[in-house]
């Protein structure tokens, strides 16, 4: 055992040593090495952490939701669908939303309208999202008006804005009072947009739902574990198909690896004859090279992997926003909340350190094989 | 469902793996057919060159295997909020019929690769390779092997369908892709304790007698694979349910999580290791036939039993730690001391 | 101690370039004496240093050390022989650039694990008995001839061999340093080694400390004395 820590000790600092006499050759594989590393791990730092924030902010949505279909489209939902959903039992509160959409001609960009219920806003004022505040330059305080369905002009005052934590759901949202929302769509009392339903037994979701579904056959029922599954999936598929595009770097990488392993200069070739010759066998070279791809391999992954983490978490993700939050006017600016997963680590291992391995073997076998008497040659 | 991340790494390691296996496969059938030790002809010596590529090729392949057993369950478990029903990594096993038995090939491949690298191990220690033959009779194994491990596996990622939310027409998915069970079928809590007790202790008992004596080390390489089902089995029936302190909890997956301190790996760990160990010292044992291995056989085979007692040792170490540690009392501590102190090595 | 019988080596086996480079030859070393090969270049003499020394195999002969049948091994458990029984030192020295001296001489143990603090120390030492210690952590490449070869001898003896093989020893040395050389060969055979050479340097096959001349011819024995 102690021969064989040896062994392993001697050797490991022996590539080290080696891999220091080739500088060049070893900082270029290095760089290349890196940057798949920090490549692919800021696609999946990113994805994760932005399925992760849609995660939270689904948590604190309802539980059910229930919209009224007309002819296949979402339409307004009576107040009284309320008092039919309240007699399921196993309800526990159900209550009307109001939301929708506005845009915005002078700023060219489409806000979220929300009334929210706790707290209420007063009527007249208005709290903007983030983004809101960037492209209308708004401060508290100020006036904002708009034109309501019937043409005439609606005013709030800007009460406050919404704190940057979670500036990627909210961004741009303009959460007003019921009264104000309802002139401006011309909405009438006791029609809602949706009703949202909380349950008191999570377990009874479904059985709930079904009941729901029965007694109002005009509306359709949405479940947040619905919502939540299609959103896993969704980032799941967009990440997927972003490593599958990279596949082609992948590929590339391993190529070069290859071709790198392969191209052994003389100077190489010679030392491993000279190794062969003064009574290493094939396999301590085997091992001595396997170990030098060791040390490349981890020093890249760590070292592409934290400027992955800073990329992802401290400077925004600049490379990969747009492909996978999809693009808007209002784009907002946050921090993602930096968020490890093991089983990513293990995913972004078998995406780098196998290819590279795979693609050394066949080449690092071929150097070994140098017959030991070719020095004397 | 394939362009998930994980699926792909997946299906990436095992392709490769097979492939890396196959290419091996007409090098193997030369070697059936043409290798003479005794021959100095270039041909001869260009064999044994390669010989050094399958077997590191084979380290490669096995410690892929390892790893893409943990990422497996891994993404199992992951993926459970993918699925109704699904509550961990047995529900979405348990989406379509290749689950399971992808995860039991993997092991099978996890298994006969480390036997096949024990069996390199041992041949390269005898100064004509004596069993050069049965070696690369072993590969022609392996590689079928392999692929049938790929192809379930491929057929299981090809099968899952996430209930997710396709259409706005679509309202209830609930119940039309239920999953058919987030459970396993247990024994009672003590009988599998006593079973693993049991199974450790003669283990222990003929591990001795190997160690000892030098003989009877395939009736421990035997036991050694009975062991490791019967431990499986006492981790679903009782272990995990000490480390989750809930009764009806009995997912052999979810030990690996953080919520538990990853305390999974230290049992598994020490268990594959010593089960993979125990048939390789069954395989030493056949191969100390061979006249030139009469000194490297035994001597490998002595090394692989003792550590695989020791991985044995430490998997039974590890339990009773857990279960010590449990504020969940599932039988009774008096009836539990009865079983205990047998399985303490 | 090393017995050769009936051996032949084959390059390019089966290929229209075929070449025999040694054509049947019988032969014996005996241990604690100085052998030298002697032939013009393409005599074989080298291949049959490789053959000596397992570097390489027969394509057909036995080759036997001491009483073992060393002819039919693979090559893991000729490097094995190898690394404990010889020594080689080359005729290009071929010492690792980039590298210091004593790291070079430490090379050939590495892979036989043994620990690291005595090994440096054992490289020191033998390379303060050939006169060295000063260059011990100079870059090998800034040696000359002489200093190189020295290390390469160093290098050789790492592993404690019983023979030490030098391929042309002289043949990169002025008439000086060749003496020095033939005078660290005697030091050797005092202290037990046997030591195989190949040369044809005059100066070498004449001097009194070599007890055996070989000389080759087209890859056969022509004359042994």
């Amino acid at each position: 055992m102690r021969v064989w820590l040896n062994k392993q000790r001697n050797l490991l600092d022996f590539s080290l040593s080696s891999l220091s006499r080739r500088r060049g050759k070893t900082l270029g594989m290095l760089t290349v090495y890196t940057s798949i590393v920090f490549v692919l791990a800021s696609v999946m730092l990113f994805s994760h952490a932005i399925r992760r924030e849609a995660a939270t902010v689904l948590a604190k949505s309802p539980e059910v939701l229930v919209q009224r279909m007309v002819a296949g489209r979402h339409d307004l939902i009576p107040a009284r669908h309320l008092d039919a959903i309240r007699g399921v039992r196993g309800v526990q509160s159900a209550e009307g939303r109001l939301w929708g959409y506005l845009f915005d001609p002078a700023a060219a960009a489409n806000y979220t309208l929300m009334v929210p219920t706790n707290p209420r806003i007063e009527p007249g004022k208005v709290v903007i999202g983030d983004g809101v505040v960037r492209v209308r330059n708004a401060d508290p305080g100020d006036l904002m008006s708009f034109r309501a369905h019937d043409g005439s002009l609606v005013q709030f005052k800007v009460d406050h804005a919404i704190s940057r934590e979670s500036a990627l759901v909210s961004a741009d949202l303009f959460l007003v009072a019921e009264e104000d929302f309802r002139r401006l769509f011309g909405i009438p009392a006791g029609m809602f947009t949706d009703l949202a339903v909380s349950v008191r037994n999570p377990r009874e979701v479904g059985k709930i739902a079904e009941k729901i579904d029965a007694a109002l056959p005009d509306t359709r029922i949405v479940l947040r574990d619905e919502i939540l599954r299609t959103y896993e999936s969704v980032f799941d598929w967009r990440e997927g198909m972003l490593l599958v595009l990279l596949a082609g770097s992948i590929l590339a990488f391993a190529i070069f690896s290859w071709e790198k392993a392969s191209g052994l200069s003389a100077e190489e070739r010679r030392e491993i004859g000279i190794l062969k010759a003064v009574g290493w066998e094939t396999g301590d070279v085997i091992l001595l090279k396997m170990l030098e791809g060791l040390v490349v391999s981890l020093s890249a992954f760590l070292v592409g992997y934290l400027l992955a983490y800073a990329h992802v978490f401290h400077l925004g993700a600049g490379l990969f926003e747009p492909v996978l939050k999809g693009w808007a006017v209002l784009y907002p600016k946050y921090r993602l909340t930096p968020f490890v997963d093991e089983l990513q680590v293990a995913t972004l291992f078998f995406f780098t350190v196998f290819p590279y391995t795979v693609a050394t073997v066949v080449p690092i076998w071929r150097a070994a094989i140098v017959d030991p008497d070719q020095v004397m040659r | 469902m394939v362009f998930q991340p994980a699926i792909i790494a997946l299906l990436l390691a095992s392709m490769v793996g097979t492939l890396m296996v196959a290419a091996s496969v007409p090098f193997a059938v030369g070697v059936l057919r043409r290798w003479n030790t005794a021959s100095g002809s270039e041909a001869q010596l260009e064999m044994e060159k390669r010989t050094y590529l399958v077997s590191t090729l084979l380290v490669v392949v096995l410690v892929s295997e390892l790893a893409s057993l943990v990422l497996f369950v891994f993404n199992a478990d992951r993926m459970s909020s993918l699925f109704v029903g699904a509550m961990c990594a047995v529900g979405t096993l348990n989406v379509n019929e290749f689950g399971f038995p992808a995860l039991y090939l993997k092991m099978v491949v996890f298994f006969a690769a480390s036997v096949w690298l024990v069996l390199n191990h041992v041949d390269s220690r005898g100064y004509d390779y004596p069993l050069v033959r049965v070696k690369y009779g072993a590969l022609l194994v392996l590689a079928p092997l392999m692929a049938g491990a790929a192809g379930v596996q491929l057929a299981y990622f090809l099968g899952l369908r996430a209930d997710v939310i396709a259409s706005c027409c679509s309202t209830l998915f609930s119940g039309n892709t239920q999953v058919t069970s987030d459970k396993l079928a247990t024994m009672a809590p003590e009988a599998a304790l006593a079973a693993l007790t049991l199974a450790l202790a003669a283990v222990l008992v003929l591990g001795r007698r190997v160690l000892s004596s030098g003989k009877g080390a395939i009736v421990y390489a035997l036991a050694s694979g009975l062991a490791f089902v019967v431990a499986l089995e006492a981790v679903v029936a009782a272990i995990s349910v000490y480390i989750y302190e809930m009764p009806q909890h009995h997912c052999p997956f979810c030990i690996l999580k953080g919520e538990y301190g990853h305390v999974g790996y230290a049992l598994y760990l020490s268990l594959f290791a010593a089960t993979a160990l125990g048939l390789g010292g069954g395989v030493a044992a056949l191969s100390a036939r061979a006249s030139s291995l009469a000194e490297a056989g035994p001597r490998i085979m002595r090394r692989c039993v003792g550590a695989s007692m020791a991985g044995f040792a430490l998997f039974a170490a590890v339990t009773v730690w857990l279960i010590l540690r449990s504020h969940l009392i599932l039988i009774e501590p008096e009836r539990l001391l009865s079983i205990l102190p047998g399985g303490q090595p | 101690m090393i017995h050769l019988s009936d051996v032949r080596k084959a390059f390019n086996q089966g290929k229209a370039n075929e070449f025999w480079a040694l054509k049947g030859i019988d032969l014996s070393v005996r241990a604690g004496k100085v052998t030298v090969f002697r032939g013009p270049s393409g005599s074989g003499k080298t291949t049959l240093l490789t053959l000596v020394g397992c570097l390489a195999r027969p394509t057909s002969g036995r080759v036997r050390l001491r009483d073992r049948d060393i002819s039919g091994l693979p090559e893991r458990f000729l490097t094995d022989i190898r690394r404990s029984t010889f020594g080689f030192v080359f005729q290009q020295f071929n010492l690792l650039k980039g590298i210091s001296a004593v790291e070079n001489v430490m090379i050939p143990a590495y892979p036989l694990g043994r620990d690291r603090n005595e090994l440096s120390e054992r490289a020191h030492a033998l390379m303060a008995s050939l006169d060295i210690a000063a260059k011990a952590h100079s870059n090998a490449e800034w040696l000359s001839g002489g200093e190189a070869q020295r290390v390469a001898i160093a290098r050789a003896l790492i592993n404690d061999p019983e023979v030490v093989i030098a391929d042309e020893p002289t043949a990169n040395l002025d008439s000086e340093r060749s003496r020095q050389f033939l005078g660290i060969v005697e030091t050797l055979k005092a202290s037990g080694k046997t030591v195989l050479m190949t040369s044809h340097d005059p100066l070498v096959c004449d001097t009194a400390v070599v007890d055996h001349v070989v000389s080759l011819r087209d890859g056969q024995l022509v004359e042994s004395r």
